[in-house]
């Protein structure tokens, strides 16, 4: 159940070699795992990377929570609607890479 | 003890969008609300009175729903600003109540912790406690208290009685002298306090909640179907069509009625008050304006009708969700296909309907292409231009032209809408930055009838008394533009060529010239102003044609005399988009909050309208059709 796909071809991974974990963003539907880190890597057409941390934490995407992804959007798998302990967000997959999970 | 003696409290609501907020406030107050406008902003000012048992009066607000206090949209400033005591037009609230959805503690619990912040006393209402205990969700509210150090009560705005221990407690707490209230230290969180918040948020649910709350289930049957990537879509497509179906043929027979009841009443006035200017002012003027303010009043109906259903039911979140892509390769937010969709209908309950996109830059953008839309009112003028001037035959062996050309005229209409708000996206709004799309998708509830329908008088309320005004205004100026000044005796040519109307169509005729346009057009457009098929029937009238609505085929016959084919279909580009309706402008500013957009609009439609009738009409005479 646990399958990883880096199956969209238009979301760059993360140059930075260290990356704490697999970006949500790459999850396919039915991925289940924790949060292991939310790192902005940068900013979001013209929104601060500091701003986009602000908002996945006000909706609850903090470090520990339980994270499943339901649903996946009609066109190209986007957005993805994310099961984060008991609410269910929706968001495109550009910012989900910013949430890494295992 | 008389009610003059005891202090007014001003209580306000506060919490997380779905917290079931606007439910208890409705259930608090009643229907003892107003509902009016921030100054100088578009964001609505719900407030409400509560009488206590003992007497008491609360002056109760309720703010718009936020995740925090840091003031992303123009509705969460507000929400920051009251609790803050920011605004100099209205004190801060003696007292907070928190809402919470009691099946959803984890966002709200948050907020609740950066509230403690501003020191204000507060109260935590866990709402829709009824749900929360049937799935099994075991709250110690003793313990939560306890650990959050803010006094809980739960609620359940739904039902009757299941805000006893709310007013209970309310009681209390107005029945104790108020507190001085201290100066907020209230800072912007940083994003570390933001995640302590979030943790401690989650300790203390650990520490107070027995049983981990499951998934709804219903929520999870439904969703299975509603945001399936290909039965989602069906499921969206056939709600929108009956939407679209009822907002354009359920609504026409109450037109109809409504129309044919002013028109009535026009000629009872004409039969009372002698001819001339008085009979001529309460007709034409007064009478048939508060008619076109009317008449759109069961289309608003009932699109907010569907609207505020589907917005209680949870599914505009999820419609959102399946339309984000479709609708962002064009720059709009998912939440712009209904009321897009609803401005095939008309425009003005379109651009009401925009209220359900937050943010601000989405929704203007969503405003203006709004009247690009091929609305009811453009369908006689198409109909009268195409019947009159296109031939009936068959191409390619099955399809019309006619209607050919009718669908051409609406999918221009749509592209050029998309492409306007491309256009806006990539090159005047780059320098603000597109919001990310985040939102929560909550869990399906049963609508509450009472709250729809209260909802729904307040929309019609608004319109009648925001846009009446304005639009109203508007028909008088047309009125005394096409009646003054008033013709000389003996004269044989129709009165409205002797007007100001008449004035400023020679006058503008130079300038309609280049795109084929005659005099007799150029005046015919200003009453046209008062709404799109207006039109016809003023060409009838310049063209001395007697009869009004019913000689449309006659009006047909004499333009295909007296205009060439080249003059037809530049008067059909100009109609794709030419601001030709007063009543859009006035929306437009009511819902903008002031005059700039509206200009805007006006300018860039009149602009596009310009330009394509002068291609159609020089493509059209190099192809001989002059």
């Amino acid at each position: 159940m646990l399958t990883l796909t880096a199956f969209m071809t238009d979301i760059e991974i993360p140059a930075q070699t260290e990356a704490p974990g697999t970006p949500l963003g790459l999850a396919q539907r039915g991925f289940r795992g924790h949060i292991r880190a939310i790192d902005v890597r940068a900013d979001h057409q013209g929104v601060p990377a500091a701003e986009i941390e602000r908002r996945l934490l006000e909706l609850g995407f903090v470090e520990g929570a339980v994270v499943q992804i339901l649903h996946e959007g009609p066109v190209a798998r986007d957005p993805i609607a994310v099961r984060v302990n008991n609410t269910t967000i929706a968001l495109r997959r550009r910012e989900a890479m910013a949430i890494f999970v295992d | 003890m008389t009610a003059t003696e005891v202090n007014d409290w001003r209580f306000a609501l506060v919490g997380t969008p779905n917290s079931g907020k606007t439910a208890l406030f409705n259930a608090l107050t009643g229907s003892r609300q107003k509902v009016a406008n921030y100054a100088g902003v578009t964001v609505e000012r719900k407030t409400g009175v509560l009488h206590t048992a003992s007497g008491r009066r609360i002056d109760l607000v309720d703010l718009p729903g936020t995740y925090s206090l840091r003031g992303r949209s123009p509705d969460e400033e507000i929400a920051r600003d009251v609790i803050l005591g920011r605004l100099t037009s209205e004190a801060a609230p003696d007292f907070l109540l928190c809402v919470a959805d009691a099946t959803n503690l984890r966002v709200a619990l948050r907020l609740v912790i950066e509230l403690k912040r501003v020191q204000r006393p507060m109260l935590l209402v866990l709402n829709m406690i009824d749900i929360a205990r049937r799935r099994g969700i075991d709250i110690d509210l003793g313990k939560l208290s306890a650990e959050l150090g803010v006094p809980v009560v739960t609620s359940t705005a739904v039902r009757r009685g299941g805000i006893d221990d709310l007013l209970r407690r309310i009681d209390e707490v107005a029945s104790q002298p108020a507190a001085a209230i201290a100066e907020s230290n209230w800072t912007t969180p940083a994003i570390a306090d933001l995640r302590a918040a979030q943790r401690e948020a989650d300790r203390v649910i650990k520490a107070a909640v027995g049983e981990p709350a499951r998934p709804d289930t219903w929520t999870t049957r439904v969703d299975a179907v509603l945001l399936h990537p290909v039965a989602g879509m069906v499921a969206l497509l056939v709600l929108l069509f009956v939407m679209f179906q009822a907002v354009f043929a359920w609504a026409q027979p109450a037109m109809d009625l409504i129309s044919s009841g002013f028109d009535a009443l026009g000629a009872l006035s004409a039969t009372i008050l002698p001819d001339g200017l008085l009979q001529s002012f309460i007709q034409n003027g007064v009478i048939s304006g508060v008619g076109s303010v009317i008449v759109f009043l069961p289309q608003i109906l009932i699109l907010f009708l569907f609207i505020l259903l589907l917005e209680d039911l949870g599914y505009m979140a999820r419609a959102a969700f399946l339309m984000d892509r479709i609708m962002g390769g064009a720059g709009l937010h998912g939440r712009a296909f209904i009321p897009l969709l609803s401005s095939f209908a008309c425009a003005i309950p379109g651009i009401m309907a925009t209220r359900v996109i937050d943010n601000k830059r989405d929704r203007l953008t969503t405003i203006m292409v709004a009247p690009l839309m091929t609305c009811s009112a453009r369908i006689p003028v198409y109909t009268l231009i195409i019947s009159a001037f296109v031939p009936n035959r068959q191409v390619f062996g099955i399809l019309g032209l006619q209607g050919l050309v009718m669908f051409g005229l609406y999918a221009i209409g749509i592209f050029s809408a998309l492409a306007v708000s491309f256009v806006a996206n990539h090159f005047f709004w780059r320098e603000s930055a597109t919001p990310p799309f985040m939102l929560e998708l909550p869990d399906y509830k049963l609508p509450q009838l009472r709250s729809v329908l209260m909802n729904l008088y307040q929309r019609a309320m608004a319109f009648l008394k925001r846009a009446g005004t304005t639009i109203f205004s508007m028909m008088i100026l047309i009125w005394f533009l096409a009646s003054f000044p008033r013709p000389p005796l003996g004269a044989t040519e129709p009165a409205i060529d002797f007007s100001l109307a008449a004035m400023i169509g020679r006058w503008i005729e130079p300038v309609l010239a280049p795109i084929g346009f005659n005099w007799q057009i150029s005046v015919a457009l200003i009453p046209g102003m008062a709404a799109r098929e207006v039109a016809v029937a003023s060409l009838g009238t310049v063209y001395a044609i007697e009869g009004g609505k019913e000689a449309a085929e006659q009006i047909g016959q004499v333009l295909a005399g007296k205009w060439s084919l080249a003059t037809a279909l530049a008067l059909l580009a100009w109609y794709i988009f030419a601001p030709q309706c007063a009543s859009t402008l006035a929306v437009i500013k009511r819902e903008t909050g002031g005059w700039r957009w509206m200009i805007v609009t006006f300018l860039y439609m009149l602009a596009l309208a310009y330009i394509a009738a002068f291609i159609t009409y020089r493509i059209a005479l190099a192809l001989g059709w002059g």
